[in-house]
């Protein structure tokens, strides 16, 4: 789309870019001594305007035509009633009493073989002890019913994911007018907050079942769709043209030849979805979808973080188990095709362990002890006291310390910034800020600039919108500085990656509620209490990036460096770094996706801004209007930062040679 | 090069085709103002680019045909509008007398299922099938059951030589051995004409020169029309019956390839060919001389169609000039055929010096 | 042929070991080895499975070893309540007793549905929620639901009073008993300030559910004093917890009845006296929040009906005390909310069966 902007420029790191950044900055703190105060556009936290008013409206009027409006009673209905349907099937077969029976159909010991034995049938024998040692000890918490319905909840709502999100990303792999179309809107479904459409989809899909995993499905389809355009794009031209040349007919050439070569790239796809899908039933938990975010919430009422840590585990180890069966099913597709077993063999192995599975499963579904997970020696409760009495150490020990370093970024970055942003009048922010888009990333960026921020200001909500954007970049910066540190460290050294991988896993699922209590100890009702909270879910996912761009870099060019007696640091920042500039553009583009994200917590936690007028719009009928304007702002800042990031990354070097 | 009516019984007769990329593709072979158009003045007056422009050829049935070119002379584009896999935007298109621009879809997924086959540049097969699956793959797209297409698929494999890989995937082969597999893969149903899109020029130099024979070979066995792009003009040479040389989008020059390098037809094909061992590819014809008046001449004599190289030792150890005739079979005594004329050493020394021009 | 074998070496195969006829029998004998333990495996839970002596069978009512819902004492036309949870501990306290009582004493099923309150209003018009069981105030709502759709009414009051205001921690109190009167709350402005507020006292406000003025209120008694919204529930009893433990000074909006009062007794701050009318124009207010009846809502329909289940709601009626006391069992004690609920009626059975009253088929405790 930029293209032709990217084509006159060879670098980003020119300085002349960093001087005329700078030039804008210092002309506009100038302007701001001048015109401080002036067209701030200024609201109260509690008061609304008109058109906050007509958004009210509006979900006032869907409510009142539920059982008269024609979409209701031949759509919306019916979807509910067959989404309420299907997710309750699912809850009988693991979770809930259901098909008359007292019980689930399948128990403990079932959903242990079952695990186990898709586990080790998709991805090997690893994946599968890793599966059935993993829910094993989920039931050991003393969560297993819980487990289950976060089980049954995640299950539909990716099997439903799959079912419509791999069409529609065939359909925008192979058209590229589809697919301009259909990417903003996903970027819509994952960057608004869910706080705003839960309580509509409670009007529209009443409470329960089929609300939840619509919420689940509005946040974790994106990126199924997106990764199956990618992996149909990505199809080598010359073998669909091989293909075309032999006469086979577009589906021929779809299902034989795109599908099977795309088929790894897929499955990454529903990995992410389904990580996604986990993390949303936390928050579907709000809208009375059971499970493990019932468990977190509930302890947050009483601040017991002993038990939210206890739920928040259990949903980590099932991202995790989740996580390595789907990535190393992805990876088994290709090795299954070099040296699997003679089939005759295969099918003997794999039938045996059917008979075992199907055995247990009978068992689960016919005894009480194969079906109810024993509660006798749960090792919950010493979890429980466990982090408890850790957490209150923590807190004791360190809040000292953290008080300090909560003044020293609130005061020092974070408090001049959203002065310039907040105090100056909103044209000369709208003027400065498409000027540095203008200056680091080209025309478009500045055009989406522009258009963002002009919207926002119609949005009548451009205080919060600017507090937010500036604890937003001051999380990233911080988040950056971090991820930086993390994955050098990760991408020199496997030993490290192997170490640090699982924790980074954990910060990125781990519901925010568990973590909220003691960083609000520790840091106060702050803004800095969201930045930090928003790293932890950020860091993760840009250390990543960053790590497998600085394996990218080549062996030989470190060899040469190494050789030329390149000191460790020198190697670090001089090549290595260099030249894996664009992932490092990369990671800042996720880190501020991911920081966004967070957006809503923060506002829990005293950062106010657009956060707080999102949750609160969940909570008060009246501010409903408000809350859904300020969703609307947090997409076009995640637009507006998303574009310029992207355009930024695009202009660096891809090679990185200087 | 005039344009004439296309040849019913040529294996493929292209009359006037043209292919256009661009917003205004379909104007440009209508307008005659456009058509003399430069490619950069296409592009800036209409947005345009001419791939393919105005080509017009015949392939005879059995003939190896070379369409050769630099990259984005529209070589690989104008094969392709052979069989449609791109879209022409005008002229005709016969093959065996049939119009093929006048069929739909179906018919032409008809006509490259069993007539015509494609082998690729980059060999195309389908990494998560093995050798075997890849070369029935176009059976089993025409809905052969599977018992047949492996049996066929093996003895194809046996053809090509690759008799004990058919279990193995394709990339743990050497890229001459997957080309073997895309080889076979176009053998597989049989088709009355096989196209060629630079096949061998992602491979290594010896394994190429292999792969060549093997073209050679399959043809001398099976006889069939063979369509060959290169921009290899030793490999055109070598292979080809008749070279096409394209620039631009534009035919240059048709013609065997003494026809080439003894009369190129302007400065770019001069250029082209300059490089070339004349020697090598010139028949005597192309160096004899008028026999001088009173000039000792030797007993035997040569057909005119011999390549100077394989006439040097006859030549020389004659020691005196040898009489050329045309259509003859030579030897001793000079019966049958037309003089042409004489070739003595200086004659065969020149060209090996590839000196006669100057 | 045999001369095009011979070049097929320099053509050479990379991995030529992968996918030899060889291999895959080697291959196949490991598998078969590793396939031994699942043999045994198999054979032995086939041997458990199907012997027939593994424990009791779901389904068979004399051996119901985990069911759901507890055995019905009495079995009374009661059916199904659904009971909106709203998530505050007092709220939970409610809603068990009730749920307790409803159950072992009336053999009511009941659904208990986590939600937020403008969630469970909506939740009236679809009969997806019976009842709220401890409503504060929410004016709008009871004009949007009560009023004009016409889905929920009040079942009246819990008999809990709300009180809404300025709080400080105790040891604020104790050893500054002034800041207890707004007036003198501009002397300790800096005290209060923090890196949120901007050099002004900071006002911690709370979880956004809850009604508040304070903007207004700051403004129209002019204290030099700086709103901060902590967005949560959980973000003002953390600070409070804090404040009391380090003895950081600490002003914030809060409620009674709340458990934390019985962990950390705060203490509220006097601001000028409420009288009705005076909270009428939002932008003008200078006085105090006003009391609260809470109250019960329920939705229109489960009312018309009158079943045992609302007769039930409409009779609970217990003190802020009694609250408090099932809250503490909860919070401080770590009682599971039924264990809670069986605790406080069996000792307060009197209280309880009244409560029964006039409700045919109910077996009183």
């Amino acid at each position: 789309m930029s293209t032709a902007a990217v084509a006159s420029v060879p670098t980003w790191r020119r300085p002349g870019r960093l001087v005329a950044s700078l030039a804008v900055l210092v002309v506009w703190s100038l302007l701001y001594l001048v015109l401080r105060g002036r067209d701030t556009l200024p609201l109260g936290e509690t008061e609304t305007t008109p058109l906050h008013q007509s958004f009210n409206h509006l979900s006032d009027s869907i409510a009142s035509n539920r059982n008269s409006s024609p979409l209701f009673v031949y759509f919306f209905n019916y979807l509910q009633i067959w989404m309420t349907q299907f997710v309750t099937f699912v809850q009988s077969l693991i979770s809930q009493p259901g098909f008359g029976r007292p019980a689930p159909l399948i128990g403990w010991l079932g959903v242990l073989a079952l695990g186990g034995f898709l586990a080790w049938l998709l991805a090997g024998w690893r994946s599968a002890v890793l599966a059935v040692l993993g829910f094993a000890f989920i039931g050991w918490q003393g969560l297993w019913t819980e487990a289950m319905d976060t089980l049954a909840l995640t299950l539909a709502a990716v099997l439903i994911a799959v079912v419509i999100g791999i069409p529609i990303g065939i359909w925008i792999g192979l058209s590229r007018k589809a697919a301009r179309v259909i990417t903003p809107i996903l970027d819509f479904m994952q960057i608004m907050p869910t706080f705003v459409y839960l309580a509509p989809l409670t009007l529209l899909f009443l409470i329960g079942p089929a609300s939840s995993t619509i919420a689940v499905l509005i946040y974790s389809i994106p990126p199924v769709i997106r990764i199956t355009g990618h992996a149909i794009r990505s199809v080598p031209e010359s073998t669909t043209e091989a293909s075309d040349s032999l006469g086979a007919t577009r589906w021929q050439t779809l299902t034989q030849v795109m599908l099977p070569m795309a088929k790894r790239t897929i499955v990454m796809g529903i990995n992410q979805t389904t990580m996604a899908a986990l993390s949303m039933v936390t928050i579907a938990a709000l809208i009375s979808a059971p499970g493990l975010g019932q468990t977190v919430l509930q302890a947050l009422t009483t601040l017991d973080v002993g038990t939210a840590f206890n739920g928040g585990l259990a949903i980590v180890i099932m991202a995790i188990v989740l996580d390595r069966t789907t990535t190393a099913a992805g990876e088994g597709t290709e090795r299954t095709f070099e040296h699997g077993l003679p089939p005759r063999l295969r099918w003997g192995v794999a039938g045996l362990g059917a008979i075992v599975t199907a055995v247990l499963v009978w068992e689960s579904a016919t005894f009480w002890w194969a079906n109810t997970f024993p509660t006798g020696h749960s090792i919950g409760p010493s979890i429980v006291s466990g982090v408890a009495s850790a957490s209150t150490w923590i807190q004791d020990t360190f809040s000292g310390v953290t008080n300090v370093l909560k003044n020293l970024i609130s005061g020092g970055l974070l408090d001049p910034l959203q002065t310039l942003l907040t105090e100056s009048p909103f044209w000369l922010v709208i003027i400065a800020l498409t000027a540095l888009a203008a200056i680091l990333g080209g025309r478009w960026a500045a055009l989406s600039t522009v258009v963002c921020l002009l919207i926002v200001v119609g949005l009548n909500l451009w205080q919060n919108s600017m507090e937010t954007l500036a604890a937003t970049l001051i999380a990233t910066v911080l988040t950056m500085v971090f991820a930086i540190v993390i994955g050098v460290a990760m991408g020199r050294s496997r030993r490290v990656d192997r170490i640090v991988r699982p924790t980074l896993d954990a910060g990125q699922v781990m519901p925010a509620f568990v973590y909220l209590v003691p960083f609000l100890v520790l840091f106060g009702a702050s803004r800095f209490t969201a930045i930090v909270s928003a790293m932890v879910y950020a860091v993760p996912p840009a250390a990543k990036v960053i790590a497998d761009g600085i394996r990218g870099v080549s062996e030989s060019t470190v060899e040469a460096a190494t050789s030329a007696g390149a000191s460790t640091w020198q190697i670090i920042h001089q090549v290595q770094l260099p030249m894996a500039s664009r992932a490092l553009a990369l990671a800042t583009n996720q880190g501020l996706i991911y920081v966004l994200a967070m957006v809503v917590v923060g506002g829990m936690v005293g950062a106010g801004g657009l956060g707080y007028q999102v949750v609160n719009g969940f909570v008060q009928d009246r501010f409903i209007g408000k809350g859904l304007a300020a969703g609307l702002a947090i997409v076009l800042l995640g637009l507006m930062l998303d574009r310029i990031s992207q355009a930024v990354a695009s202009r660096v070097d891809p090679s990185g040679a200087r | 090069m005039t344009a004439h009516a296309a040849s019913p019984d040529a294996m493929v007769s292209v009359r006037n085709l043209w292919k256009v990329f661009g917003p205004k593709a379909a104007e440009v072979p209508k307008s005659p103002q456009l058509q003399q158009l430069s490619r950069r003045e296409l592009m800036d007056q209409a947005g345009c680019t001419a791939a393919v422009r105005d080509a017009t050829f015949d392939v005879s049935r059995g003939e190896v045909f070379v369409i050769m070119g630099l990259s984005g002379s529209g070589k690989s584009t104008l094969i392709r509008l052979l069989t449609r896999l791109i879209e022409p935007t005008a002229g005709q298109l016969l093959l065996e007398g049939d119009d093929l621009m006048t069929r739909d879809t179906k018919a032409m997924r008809d006509l490259r299922r069993s007539k015509v086959s494609m082998v690729f540049q980059h060999f195309g097969l389908l990494p998560h099938r093995r050798v075997v699956d890849n070369v029935s793959y176009g059976l089993e797209i025409r809905g052969v059951d599977k018992a047949t297409r492996t049996r066929r698929a093996m003895e194809v494999i046996e053809l090509v030589g690759l008799s004990g890989y058919e279990r193995s995937f394709p990339h743990q082969l050497s890229g001459g051995m997957q080309q073997r597999v895309g080889l076979a893969r176009a053998l597989a149903g049989d088709p009355d004409m096989l196209l060629f899109d630079e096949p061998f020029s992602a491979l290594d130099p010896l394994i190429r020169r292999d792969m060549q024979a093997e073209v050679i070979r399959l043809h001398k066995e099976m006889g069939k029309t063979m369509i060959f792009v290169t921009h290899d003009l030793s490999e055109a040479l070598k292979l080809g019956d008749r070279i096409l040389i394209m620039r631009d989008g534009a035919m240059v020059q048709t013609g065997t390839g003494d026809q080439l390098v003894g009369a190129p037809a302007d400065e770019y094909v001069r250029n082209f060919v300059q490089d070339v061992p004349r020697s090598h590819v010139l028949t005597l014809r192309w160096v004899a001389r008028p026999e001088r008046l009173g000039e000792e001449v030797a007993d035997l004599t040569l057909p005119a169609d011999t390549i100077i190289r394989d006439a040097i030792r006859c030549v020389i150890s004659a020691g005196r000039p040898v009489r050329v005739v045309d259509g003859g079979s030579g030897g001793a005594g000079g019966s049958g055929g037309k003089v042409l004329g004489v070739v003595g050493e200086d004659e065969i020394l020149t060209s090996i010096a590839g000196l006669e021009d100057e | 042929m045999s001369s095009f074998r011979t070049r097929l070496q320099d053509d050479g195969v990379r991995r030529p070991s992968r996918g030899s006829p060889g291999r895959s029998a080697h291959g196949s004998s490991r598998r078969a080895r590793a396939a031994l333990p699942g043999i045994g495996a198999a054979v032995v839970v086939l041997a458990v499975g199907l012997s027939g002596c593994a424990g009791a069978r779901i389904g068979d009512t004399n051996a119901a070893a985990g069911g759901g819902g507890g055995a019905g004492a009495a079995s009374g036309e009661c059916g199904t309540l659904k009971l909106a949870m709203n998530d505050w501990v007092g709220y939970t306290a409610d809603a068990a007793v009730l749920t307790y009582v409803a159950r072992t004493a009336m053999g009511c099923t009941v659904q208990q549905l986590p939600m937020k309150e403008q969630i469970a209003w909506q939740g009236f018009g679809t009969g997806q929620v019976h009842v709220i069981v401890e409503n504060w105030g929410h004016d709008d709502l009871k004009a949007k639901y009560i009023d004009q759709q016409k889905t929920a009414v009040s079942a009246g009051p819990t008999g809990n009073i709300g009180t809404i205001g300025w709080w400080v921690p105790p040891w604020l109190a104790k050893a500054h008993p002034d800041v207890l009167q707004w007036k003198n709350l501009n002397k300790y402005a800096t005290q209060f300030a923090t890196s949120e507020s901007g050099g002004k006292g900071q006002l911690l406000d709370g979880d956004p559910s809850y009604v508040t003025n304070d903007e207004a209120l700051v403004k129209n008694l002019n204290l030099n004093f700086k709103v901060v919204y902590a967005g949560s529930e959980t973000a003002l009893i953390t600070s409070f917890r804090a404040a009391e433990q380090q003895k950081k000074w600490v002003i914030g909006y809060f409620y009674s009845p709340q458990w934390f009062l019985s962990e950390v007794p705060m203490q509220k701050v006097e601001l000028p006296p409420y009288t009705p009318g005076c909270d009428a124009d939002a932008s003008k207010i200078a006085c105090d929040y006003p009391r609260y009846d809470l109250d019960k809502i329920v939705a229109a329909k489960f009312a018309k009906d009158g079943g045992p289940a609302y007769q039930l709601v409409k009779n609970f009626q217990w003190t802020n005390d009694d609250q408090n006391l099932v809250a503490k069992y909860i919070t401080a004690d770590k009682m599971t909310p039924d264990a809670a609920a069986k605790k406080w009626v069996e000792a307060n059975k009197v209280r309880a069966n009244s409560w029964l009253a006039g409700i045919g088929g109910a077996k009183p405790f």
